[in-house]
Order: structure tokens, then C-alpha cells, then sequence
């Protein structure tokens, strides 16, 4: 006997969760179907076990810059098994948060494996692989998410080649690391080993660092990197790699043209993700894909009707709370709602690395591109009181205005907690606030967030701590 | 919070009313579009819709209180998840009786030339004009209207609770903002909308001071009465028309609908459908326009667009003036579709919640004015449609038939057409190719 539903959920993701919740707040008979844990990658193998890894780290640092701060710290040394194990306890304690979210809003969870089969229904395969009972749904969201692409030359196999997955958990700290891919998992992976003494190596195809960040923002956090010891290679590539019995011999291929051979005890590949797209028969239904990815309208709808695609495997920008986000306006559409579309240009970005990175909307170069006449501000961090006391003097908030408008077209910042920052900007452009109200804002002293303020300031050429 | 209701303003001249009936009580749940009271002023009873969905927490003027001042709140609602609880944070406030204002002079109301956007009134530091209530914009919005000369009142928010933002404000300054009456495009002639003066030749002053003051009421142009007025004026100005009529016979139609209605799965089953006679009229249209390519066209200066699927509007009368959206694709819809689609968007249109692509483009349409015991009577082409077709009532009369007199049921169907895209003989073969469809409706199967 197949159950019916109003709404059913394939993926019980940062996506595909609060789809489901939202779904049930708003009346709506929901199931989610997760084939391994609740959370997604994200709670479970990605934002937020590596957040406690780089908390480790920042801890670390701190410990080490003991002196600077009139603490006498000595024999400091780490314990990488204690290390992994609060990331999985943070990890587990926050997925099983999610199951009792789910329970509380009544929405029913299936585990197994969800594949379409017709027009609203849904079969669902066990954890030992035999059918469970069919899903009827009026309305099924896939939410199945994505994983680390792999590049030819460059398979994982889990032992000396790495996903995000086995980073997370090493069983032994390497001594080098290679890192291919500088975006946000990469960079984040390379600052987390760099702090615990890991020589690390990171290679970039593009010619910068988190190839998405402003060009400015970019090259200051390379700097940064390098000084803390990293090697970094942009406009560069891994040719090859050789197996090596506890080391990998690689083969890069370098900007000038030529060819560098290293060896390294462990590879770290985050080179991008690819949608999970397969095994769901899409193809059964007439869903049109993009590559790897899931076509979608700006109301996730899918071009089956009834069928709607959120998050990552609906294509990117690849960030949990976009996929939150479009599940919340999936679902609004579905009962009846009038929700607004996703602005791309209005999702904030961040990189928990030190020193972080978080930027939302267009780079100056994008700007220009664009054709725009644009302000631009820039405040360093060595101008603030609060970042001076923290001991964090490394950091700049960068701003674009569009010069006719006052629009805020982009803000981009490198530095201590500029993550947590971010969303004051993304409130901003939410509101459609001109320069004109920001600068009317009262920031409080002494924080970080004057930096933000002085950047507009310094747009219109009203900086004052410079 | 709760969100407090506030006393509407029936009219843009009215101040205060009475408070007439609570159609909901303290603790009842409403829905958006719900009517949760009865409103009189001297001229009119009218509900008040909900606009947000809730539970009444409060009722803050007694039914039958007189004199209540528009914007005064009315009623406190309950969001999700807000309990009674949450009223106290809420300083209720009684209701302020209106002031007792002199009555307004009957100054003309100054139009502006505006550029690309309909002429509006001057804005008077965001305040609307036409309710006396706050314009909710966000800044960006704000300074792009005032760099733009537009009119906010003048705007539509889409934003949350209606607030203006940037897209509609930059939508209104690419197609004239409101923008609500038939024509929604510009003209095609001129490149830029050429500025245009909404009344007619005589100056406004000398027309006024024609009548005796005090004997006339002066309503404000609403934003829909300043499209429609420069739509149509335009229309008439730059389009030559001319004007073919036929009288089609319809029993085998009548007949036709009959038994197709009787087919339709009962009223609110799924697929259900009730087919009017003017569905019939709009899928013919639409099938003559794919028989009769040529008609099929919008001309602009640069070249006529021949188009290929049959987009047809359908003219809806709504309080204040009117609305023409457009169903696309006419020769590949059911009838039943149509008659489906026509109903839903004709009944978003009475409410203003059409969105702008759902009543713009098109080639012809069709107004229908049968319901009024209206014969005949032409219509004037909505830019940039080539034609339109007013349509007059389905009458028993009496007609010859191989020299006899006989009954049958006519109706009088005139075919307005731009003579720069439409010539005679194209609109008298589209007209044919039209009646053809209507007299034997079982052809639109072919």
C-alpha cells in the first residue's frame, strides 16, 4: 500500500530538511527519504564538522601567539584523535538535532533510497537494499545533493588521495599535503592542516585563489597564506600523480611552463562538485538535466510537473543556505504562497580559512565588465580599534556602489570574523539600502563592524580613520 | 507584532466613513482576500478584504461607530504563531474621529508631462496622493523613481507587504509605470514614448471653469485612467483604422456548447469547465489568425513581426477601467483550457494581481459587450495589436434563407483593423476565416 503524501523530500539535506519543516508549518502532509544521514554532507561531512576543525586551529594559533598576549604557553602539542573526534561529536549532535526538528513538525522520515516511478510516486529501496512501500506525493522535491567531481588522473582512493570526506578524519597527520583546488573546501582543508605544521601545497588552475572572490580580496588572502607557510600555485595543474606506498608523487605543471615534481604523504582533492543526478530516473520522467545538475525555474520547479529540484544538484552557487533557502521557496509556491525568487546576487559567500573570506554580490571586476560607473571603498582592518586589541590587524572590507544609483553592488571582505559580518551587508542589499542609509547607521564601538561602515564612508571619499 | 488593520479609503477622496459591520469576530482566522468588514461612506458599502492571513486578536472600533478616520487602525491581527498575549506590547489606540477639514477646493488636477512613464501628479515627499497613505519603497527604489521624475504612488510593489523595490520601480520606468489599462506596451511608432498630453485640446482651466463650481464631484485620475486615457488617445491618433462587421449565425455553436458543456466533470471536480459562447470566439480568432498568417502581425517602423503562435487577449471590464490579458497560443488549447484560463485570469484581473507578462503582447483581442444587450459596436485597437474584435449579443432574428423567413441566432461581430499591417481584403479574410469557425464549429477540429 502506497502512502500519500502532500510533499515528499528526497534528500534530507540542509535542503531538503527545511523544505520538509516548511512544508509542515504550512499544513502540508511531508515525508523526507534519506539514504544515509539527516543533515546532508553538510552537518555531517562538510560545513560543520570542518567549522570545529578550524576552531581547533584557531585555538592552536592562538595558543602559540600565547606571548603576544602576555600568556606563557610552552610545550604546546595537540592530540589529532581528540581533534577529529569533537568534529564528529559537533556533527552527530546537530544531525541528530535535525531528526527531532523533523519529529516535532511531524514529518515522517523514511531511511532508504528514493527513486521517481511514476507521475507522484516515489519507490523507496530499505538500507538492505529491498522495496520498502511506494511514496504518493502530489509534489516531490529532490534535494539528493552533490559530491566532490572527480578528475581523471586524480581518482580519491581514500588512503593517499583524499575527498573532503577522508580529510576530515585523518587517521595520522601527514607531513605534506597537496591540496588541488583553491575554493572554499580547499583553501578551508589547506588552513586547517597549515595550522596544525603541515607543509601544504595548494595548486589552482584559475590565476587566483577562491577563483569566486574579488581579485583584491583574492590576492590578500594568498599573501596571508603564504606568510603562514603555504606554497600556493595559481594558473597552474596536477598532470599526474604516482602511488606511491605512503606518498604521491605529483607532477605539476606550473604557470611559467614548467614541470615540478614533488612528492607529498597525502593528495586533498576539491576540485569542484558534481550534482547527484543518478539512479533517481529522471530521465523516466522527461526532467531535463544540465550536465550534472538539475534544470530548474527560479521556483525549483523542474520541467516535469510536480517534480522540483533545491540546493546543490539544482546547480549552484553550491552553499547550504541557498539550497535552505530555495526549499523554503519551493515549498511557499507549492502551497499556494506568493514567495519571492532567490537573488543570486544576494547570497553571501564565506570562507572559515585564517584569515576568513566572505563577500555577497558583483567584484569590481564584474562591475566594470558590466559597464557600470561604480564607487568603490576600501577600509584595512589596521584602522580599527577593536581588530588592533584582538590582535587581528589583517583584514579589508572592501565595498562597491553603483556611482548613479547608490545601489550596493558588492561587498568583499578578508579577515578576523568577517563571516560573521557578512550578513549586515546581505541585510543591506535585501533592503535595497543606497550608501546614503548605511552611512546613517549607527555601528557600535569599538568592533569590528566599523570597518564596514568606514568602507562606505571611504566609497564617497568620507573615510575617517584613514 | 500584530499587524494592526487600518480603515480603508473606499476613494482617493475619501477622509472617513462608517464602520458599518464586523462580518468576523475577536479570535476568528482570515485569510488573505477574506472580508472581515463592511464599510460605508455616503456614496458606497464595501468590504474589507484581509490582506494578510491571521486571527482577528482585537477589534478596536465598534461596529456602527461613524466617522472613523481613514488609516485609523481598525483591528489588531494575530500572525502565526502570535498569541493574545502579544496585543499588549500592541498601545491600542482609539479611534481618532477625522478632523473636520474644509472641503477641497476643486483645483485642477495638475498633469505633468513625464518621460517614459505615464504623466503623474508631483510627488509630495512620498506620500501617495490619491489615499493620503505612505508609500512603502525601499531607498534604492526611492532614489531611482526620484532620478527616473517617477511617480511612486504611481508604482506597484511587489516586494514583501507590497513595499516598492528596485525591479518594479526599473520595470515601471521601461514600460510607463502602472501600466494597468489594455495597452500595457508602448506604441512601436516612435522609438521613445513620446510625451503625451492626457486630455483634449482645450485647456484643462477653460474646461473646468465651463461648469459651475459645486456642481460636480472632481475624482482624481487614478493610474489606470491616465494609461487608458493615453493608451487610447495615442491609439487613435497613430493608428488608421477602419472597421469590417459581419453578423455570424450561432445555433449550431449554441448547440455545440450544450452538449459540451454537458461532458464536463462536475463544478469543482478536477478538469471541470463551463465553455462560454466567447471562449468559442477567442479559439476562432485564434484559428483564423494561423489561416490568415498575414493578420497575425504588430507593425513597428522597422518592420512588421509576423508571429506564429496566436496570442489572443480578452478584454475584462474591472472596477475602474479595464484589463486585456493575452492567452497565448490559442490554436493549440482546448476549449476547455481557454475557458479555464480566461476565468482565472479574468478573476486575478478584478483583483489587480495580473502580472505584467500575463497582459502584455498579443496581436488582436476581443471585447464582448453581448452581456449588455449591446447589437454591435467597434472597439479601438489596443497597441500594438493589428486588430480587435468587438463582439455584440447573440439575438433570435430574423433572417432570409433560400427566399424564405426564417429564425435563426445571430450575432454581430465588427473586426477593427490597423490599416498598416491589416489591409482591407487580409481583415475581410481573417473576418471570414473567423465566422467560418463560428458558424460550423466543428471545422476548429480540422
Amino acid at each position: 500500500m502506497a502512502e500519500a503524501y502532500d510533499v515528499a523530500v528526497i534528500g534530507g539535506g540542509p535542503g531538503g530538511y527545511v523544505a520538509a519543516i516548511r512544508a509542515a508549518q504550512l499544513g502540508l502532509k511531508t515525508v523526507v527519504i534519506e539514504r544515509e544521514h539527516l543533515g546532508g554532507i553538510c552537518l555531517n561531512w562538510g560545513c560543520i564538522p570542518t567549522k570545529a576543525l578550524l576552531r581547533t586551529a584557531e585555538v592552536l594559533r592562538l595558543a602559540q601567539h600565547g606571548a603576544e598576549f602576555g600568556i606563557k604557553a610552552e610545550g604546546l602539542s595537540f592530540d589529532l584523535g581528540k581533534i577529529v573526534a569533537r568534529s564528529r561529536a559537533v556533527a552527530n549532535k546537530l544531525a541528530s538535532g535535525v531528526a527531532y526538528l523533523l519529529k516535532k513538525h511531524k514529518v515522517t522520515v523514511i531511511d532508504g533510497t528514493a527513486r521517481l516511478k511514476a507521475k507522484g510516486v516515489v519507490a523507496v529501496a530499505g538500507k538492505d537494499g529491498k522495496p520498502l512501500a511506494d511514496v504518493e506525493a502530489k509534489h516531490i522535491i529532490i534535494a539528493t545533493g552533490a559530491r566532490a567531481r572527480v578528475l581523471p588522473g586524480l581518482e580519491p582512493d581514500g588512503k593517499l588521495v583524499w575527498t573532503y570526506k577522508e580529510a576530515m578524519v585523518p587517521p595520522s597527520l601527514p607531513k605534506s599535503l597537496l591540496v588541488v583546488g583553491s575554493g572554499a573546501i580547499g583553501i578551508e582543508f589547506a588552513s586547517f592542516y597549515n595550522a596544525l605544521g603541515v607543509k601544504v601545497t595548494v595548486v589552482e588552475i584559475v590565476d587566483k585563489i577562491l577563483p569566486f572572490e574579488d581579485d583584491e580580496i583574492s590576492a590578500l588572502a594568498r599573501k596571508s597564506f603564504e606568510k603562514q607557510g603555504m606554497t600556493i600555485h595559481t594558473g597552474a595543474k596536477v598532470d599526474m600523480l604516482e602511488k606511491g606506498k605512503d606518498s604521491v608523487k605529483a607532477t605539476l605543471a606550473l604557470k611559467d611552463g614548467k614541470t615540478q615534481i614533488a612528492e607529498f604523504d597525502r593528495v586533498i582533492v576539491a576540485a569542484g562538485i558534481v550534482g547527484n543526478v543518478e539512479n533517481i530516473r529522471l530521465e523516466e520522467l522527461g526532467i531535463k538535466t544540465d550536465r550534472t545538475h538539475i534544470v530548474v525555474d527560479e521556483f525549483s520547479r523542474t520541467s516535469a510537473a510536480g517534480v522540483y529540484a533545491i540546493g546543490d544538484v539544482a546547480g549552484p552557487p553550491w552553499l547550504a543556505h541557498k539550497a535552505s533557502h530555495e526549499g523554503i521557496i519551493c515549498v511557499e509556491k507549492i502551497a499556494g504562497r506568493n514567495p519571492h525568487p532567490l537573488n543570486v546576487r544576494n547570497i553571501p559567500g564565506c570562507t572559515y580559512s585564517h584569515p576568513q573570506v566572505a563577500s555577497i554580490g558583483i567584484t569590481e571586476a564584474m562591475a566594470k565588465k558590466d559597464g557600470r560607473e561604480i564607487k568603490v571603498g576600501r577600509f584595512p582592518y589596521q584602522g580599527n580599534g577593536k581588530a588592533i586589541a584582538l590582535g587581528e590587524p589583517e583584514g579589508l572590507v572592501k565595498t562597491i556602489f553603483d556611482a548613479k544609483t547608490g545601489e550596493l553592488l558588492g561587498a568583499h571582505m578578508v579577515g578576523a570574523e568577517v563571516t560573521e559580518l557578512i550578513q549586515g551587508f546581505g541585510v543591506a542589499k535585501t533592503l535595497e539600502t543606497t550608501e546614503a542609509e548605511l552611512m546613517e547607521t549607527v555601528f557600535p564601538h569599538p568592533t569590528l563592524s566599523e570597518t564596514m561602515l568606514e568602507s562606505v564612508f571611504d566609497a564617497y571619499g568620507r573615510v575617517i580613520h584613514i | 507584532m500584530p499587524t494592526p488593520i487600518l480603515m480603508p479609503a473606499l476613494s482617493p477622496t475619501m477622509e472617513q466613513g462608517k464602520l458599518a459591520k464586523w462580518l468576523k469576530k475577536e479570535g476568528d482566522k482570515v485569510a488573505s482576500g477574506d472580508a472581515i468588514a463592511e464599510i460605508e461612506t455616503d456614496k458606497a458599502t464595501m468590504e474589507v478584504e484581509a490582506v494578510d492571513e491571521g486571527t482577528i486578536g482585537k477589534i478596536m472600533v465598534a461596529e456602527g461607530t461613524e466617522g472613523v478616520a481613514v488609516n485609523t487602525p481598525i483591528a489588531l491581527l494575530l500572525g502565526e504563531g502570535e498569541d493574545a498575549a502579544a496585543l499588549k506590547s500592541y498601545g491600542a489606540e482609539p479611534p481618532q474621529p477625522a478632523p473636520a477639514k474644509a472641503a477641497q477646493d476643486a483645483e485642477p488636477v495638475k498633469v505633468e508631462k513625464a518621460n517614459g512613464a505615464p504623466a503623474a501628479a508631483p510627488q509630495a515627499n512620498g506620500h501617495n496622493g490619491h489615499d493620503g497613505g505612505r508609500v512603502f519603497a525601499s531607498p534604492l527604489a526611492r532614489r531611482i523613481a526620484k532620478d527616473a521624475g517617477l511617480d511612486l504612488a504611481a508604482v506597484k510593489g511587489t516586494g514583501p507587504h507590497g513595499r516598492i523595490v528596485k525591479h518594479d520601480v526599473e520595470e515601471a520606468k521601461a514600460f510607463g509605470a502602472a501600466k494597468p489599462a489594455a495597452a500595457a506596451a508602448p506604441a512601436q511608432t516612435g522609438g521613445a514614448l513620446v510625451p503625451q498630453r492626457l486630455a483634449a485640446a482645450i485647456p484643462d482651466d477653460q474646461i473646468i471653469a465651463m461648469y459651475e463650481k459645486g456642481t460636480y464631484e472632481l475624482r482624481p485620475l487614478d493610474n489606470m485612467r491616465k494609461t487608458i486615457a493615453m493608451r487610447l488617445t495615442q491609439a487613435t491618433q497613430t493608428i488608421p483604422h477602419f472597421r469590417l462587421f459581419v453578423e455570424c449565425e450561432i445555433d449550431t455553436l449554441l448547440e455545440a456548447r450544450q452538449r459540451i458543456n454537458m461532458r464536463s466533470p462536475k463544478d469543482g471536480q478536477p478538469g471541470a469547465f463551463k465553455v462560454s459562447v466567447n471562449d468559442f470566439i477567442v479559439k476562432a480568432l485564434g484559428l483564423a489568425l494561423q489561416r490568415v498568417p498575414d493578420a497575425n502581425a504588430t507593425f513597428t517602423e522597422r518592420g512588421i513581426l509576423l508571429h506564429k503562435a496566436s496570442d489572443v487577449g480578452v478584454a475584462v471590464a474591472v472596477e475602474g477601467g479595464l484589463f486585456t490579458p493575452v492567452i497565448r497560443g490559442v490554436e493549440k488549447k482546448s476549449l476547455a483550457d481557454i475557458s479555464n484560463e480566461v476565468k482565472d485570469l479574468a478573476e486575478r484581473a478584478r483583483k489587480r494581481r495580473l502580472a505584467p507578462h500575463e497582459y502584455q503582447g498579443g496581436t488582436t483581442a476581443v471585447s464582448n459587450l453581448g452581456m449588455f444587450g449591446v447589437d454591435n459596436f467597434d472597439a479601438v485597437i489596443n497597441p500594438p495589436h493589428a486588430t480587435i474584435l468587438a463582439v455584440g449579443r447573440g439575438e433570435k432574428r430574423a433572417v432570409v434563407k433560400g427566399n424564405q423567413i426564417v429564425v435563426a441566432t445571430t450575432m454581430g461581430c465588427t473586426l477593427s483593423c490597423d490599416h498598416r499591417v491589416v489591409d482591407g481584403a487580409l481583415g475581410a479574410r481573417l473576418l471570414q476565416a473567423f465566422k467560418g469557425y463560428i458558424e460550423e464549429p466543428v471545422t476548429m477540429l480540422a
